[in-house]
């Protein structure tokens, strides 16, 4: 038996870090690293909840954030290594190509 | 607290030191490693949770593919070490964007959920109710799911290849 609130810091302490993460980092693949944390710390309310409450739907929409981050993660990579081709560099604030 | 609680607290404890790490490393491949440990103790939440079939996918899903995703990207791009190199001039302001959001969350979930309120009582989350509830009513969006993944190894094989006639 686990406190919910117990479950609920640790992810909003996740999410937090992974806000932080994306704004400070300049790495383009730390960013996506840190996108990947928010997102854990997401599912593990959905699958708090769900478990809190009896029913499956939390964890089954957590398998598909698991899924979506999966393919965010292969397209991530793929666009950084592309940028990374054509500008030696995957620093987010130098690739300013689409800025005004 | 019961002894679930102690091992949550100190799986969480873990995570969050790795997850803190992550975010201030200097080299980006320790960056991935600390990625690596802050999944799995996720991954180990789920299952203290009760929710085997999830708290397995995460841990094979993230820890054996997408982190290894991760470390081949790093390979590819050439990523100074140092954290001036690494991190941005805004260093402050996102600690304080963080801390906002931390408290702002914390804050409204102190309202909803006391300390006393209801726990979680592991028992839900079987593989069998799992694939009852994707392939009756979630079968949808399951497939949908299968079609985005499609459609995600299709454009990053097309993104990442060289062009050769050009």
């Amino acid at each position: 038996m686990i406190r919910l609130p117990l479950v609920l810091s640790f992810s909003a302490f996740l999410f937090a870090t992974g806000v932080y993460g994306v704004l400070a980092r300049r790495n383009a693949i730390l960013v996506l690293m840190s996108i990947e944390l928010m997102l854990g710390a997401v599912s593990v309310n959905l699958v708090a909840f769900s478990q809190a409450l009896g029913q499956i739907t939390g964890q089954v929409f957590a398998l598909f954030v698991i899924a979506v981050a999966a393919a965010e993660a292969g397209i991530g990579l793929a666009i950084v290594i592309l940028i990374y081709r054509n500008r030696e560099t995957i620093n987010v604030d130098e690739v300013n190509l689409l800025k005004w | 607290m019961s002894a679930q609680e102690y091992t949550f607290v100190v799986l969480a404890l873990v995570g969050v030191v790795s997850a803190v790490r992550l975010v201030t490393a200097r080299n980006v491949v320790h960056a991935a490693l600390y990625l690596a440990v802050t999944l799995a103790t996720v991954g180990g939440v789920y299952l203290l949770l009760g929710a085997e079939f999830v708290g397995w996918v995460q841990i094979l899903i993230y820890v054996g593919a997408i982190v290894i995703l991760f470390l081949f990207g790093l390979m590819l791009t050439k990523a100074p070490i140092g954290r001036e190199a690494l991190d941005n001039q805004r260093r402050g302001v996102a600690f304080l964007v963080g801390l906002a959001i931390l408290a702002g969350l914390v804050f409204l979930f102190r309202e909803a959920f006391p300390w006393d309120g209801p726990r979680i009582d592991p028992e839900v989350g079987t593989a069998e109710a799992i694939g009852e509830a994707i392939f009756s009513r979630f079968v949808l969006p399951f497939e949908a799911v299968s079609f985005l993944l499609l459609a995600a190894l299709i454009g990053a094989i097309v993104l990442s290849r060289k062009d050769e006639g050009s």
